[in-house]
């Protein structure tokens, strides 16, 4: 009878090599203000290539604030800037000349809301395409049939694509938005809370789909849900209080973490 | 803001303190049964005492249901706690610990039980390394259950390096028992029984080691590094080794 063990232990759970992974993006020494109010106090934290990243921690803590500073949304926001500096390829995309359009489809987001176009699913897809190249409509085809395959939407939606994306379930909207997303062949994917509007399947579904995503981006989500931070994720950061304080391994911060104030919050001590 | 027995903040839910505190309170509560139990059986050797030989074998059933129940508990913090870190480091240790624990109560009562049949035969000198040892290992386990109700690393990792005295002091018995037997073979009989007793005392130490390093990593989240200590090299000794005068094995047949 033959035998052969499924893995030896070295292969089952060998400790991430921190020397062999690679920083996506940069984050050093960044200050964060509403107007006056000093809302991210000198963070630095490295976001590592293809690994999925979760910020952690009780309202108000500047995770979301945090998420934000990585495409700049706080443009928008005249009283929102930030000093300090988020590495992205060798440059501080803080700085005043970036081409904004092009870093939010370089790093894109998604939001807690299911947010479609008021379009079909075909043109919620070919829409922002269109914006940067110009494809013939067989290649365009192409493309959205392999996005909504990478969603894990295709086999709900191909019979269907010219109907309103508004017509879909909340969980089928919000792969219709990771589609939209992965579509611009970004290089990051932000997530703000992607689950929370959706029931345990659909947020089932998302999950395996952030999963498989991470093979070719880097992940970033921010959650309320400890369950989920520790599902989902390679390394998760703790903040409170607008700082950072503690930043591992899921799997050691979930088990063993270092700072109390992280364990009185994943235990759900926190007064 | 005040903290529970353990040194830790308090659940912002309540009840989930008071399920982690009657958690530990049980794994205490069978650990002291054991503790007792031990003690009374090492008496029934010494004494010779059949009818408490006969209560210590019933009393092993308390330590088992206990354990049965605090399995049942862990196995429901699991399922509907979720838990995270020390909690959940707390909950996977109470269920080691009752194992360990009901590994001691079985073999205590294993002593008392053998303690019947070394009452058939006449008594031995050798019978005094008994208690000798079983005093070694049930200061271990005094000490270990302390380190768990005041979740106290440094005595959990003393308790650990201590098993490899007792093993030295087995190690020590085996050879003394070899010795008599060799010398009156009309005390083989006697000087098996007491060999397998030594035996499951030294495993009692066992367990309480491993108890130790459950607790460890209970605390502080990491394992106790190295081998566990050791000190039996019974097992390479054999009758037909040479033994000199004094008791020491010359390694040649």
């Amino acid at each position: 009878m033959n035998f052969t063990p499924i893995s030896t232990a070295t292969e089952r759970s060998a400790p991430l090599e921190l020397g062999q992974l690679d920083e996506r993006v940069s984050i050093r020494n960044l200050d964060f203000y509403y107007g006056e109010n000093r809302a991210l106090k000198d963070v630095s934290l490295p976001l590592y290539r293809n690994k999925a990243t979760a910020f952690i921690g009780p309202s108000g803590c500047g995770k979301s604030t945090l998420l934000r500073v990585l495409n700049r949304m706080y443009d928008l926001y005249p009283a929102q800037r930030a000093t300090g500096e988020v590495v992205f390829d060798g440059e501080n995309i803080l700085l005043g000349k970036q081409d904004l359009n092009l870093l939010r489809s370089r790093i894109g987001m998604v939001f807690q809301k299911p947010t479609p176009f008021p379009m079909s699913i075909y043109e919620n897809i070919a829409f922002g395409i269109r914006l940067y190249e110009r494809l013939p409509r067989s290649e365009l085809d192409t493309r959205v049939e392999s996005v909504l395959r990478r969603a894990a939407l295709w086999d709900e939606v191909k019979d269907k694509l010219a109907s309103n994306g508004l017509s879909l379930s909340g969980g089928q909207q919000q792969r219709l938005c990771i589609a939209r997303t992965v579509a611009l062949q970004p290089e990051v994917i932000l997530l703000d809370e992607p689950c929370s509007a959706l029931d345990p399947i659909s947020t089932a579904k998302v999950e395996e789909l952030i999963d498989e995503l991470k093979a070719d981006y880097t992940i970033v989500i921010v959650t309320h849900n400890m369950q989920q931070a520790a599902r989902v994720s390679d390394f998760t950061a703790f903040m409170y209080l607008g700082q950072l304080i503690e930043f591992g391994e899921t799997e050691q911060i979930f088990t063993a973490p270092r700072d109390e104030r992280t364990q009185d919050y994943i235990t759900g001590r926190f007064g | 803001m005040d903290k529970t027995a353990q040194g830790e903040a308090h659940h912002i839910v309540s009840k989930y303190d008071e399920e982690l505190q009657t958690l530990t309170s049980h794994v205490l509560r069978m650990g002291g049964l054991a503790e007792s139990l031990l003690s009374q059986a090492v008496e029934t050797v010494v004494r010779r005492d059949s009818a408490m030989a006969m209560q210590v074998i019933e009393r092993d059933h308390q330590i088992d249901e206990l354990e049965t129940e605090i399995e049942a508990e862990c196995t429901r913090l699991l399922a509907l706690r979720q838990p995270m870190a020390v909690d959940l480091r707390a909950i996977l240790t109470a269920s080691k610990l009752a194992g360990d624990i009901e590994r001691i109560g079985d073999y205590a009562k294993n002593l008392a039980k053998r303690s019947l049949a070394l009452t058939q035969s006449a008594p031995v000198g050798a019978v005094h390394g008994i208690p000798r040892l079983a005093a070694m290992v049930q200061d271990m386990i005094n000490e270990v259950l302390d380190a768990y109700a005041n979740r106290d690393a440094d005595k959990a990792v003393a308790v650990w390096r201590r098993d490899a005295a007792v093993d030295q002091l087995y190690d020590s018995l085996f050879r003394e028992l070899l010795t008599y037997m060799m010398e009156d073979a009309r005390t083989i009989t006697s000087c098996t029984h007491l060999m397998f007793m030594a035996k499951n005392i030294e495993r009692i130490g066992d367990h309480a080691t491993n108890m130790a390093e459950m607790i460890h990593f209970l605390i502080t989240g990491t394992y106790l590094d190295g081998d566990r200590p050791r000190g039996d090299d019974s097992s390479i000794y054999s009758a037909a080794d040479g033994i000199d005068a004094a008791g020491e094995g010359t390694g040649k047949p």
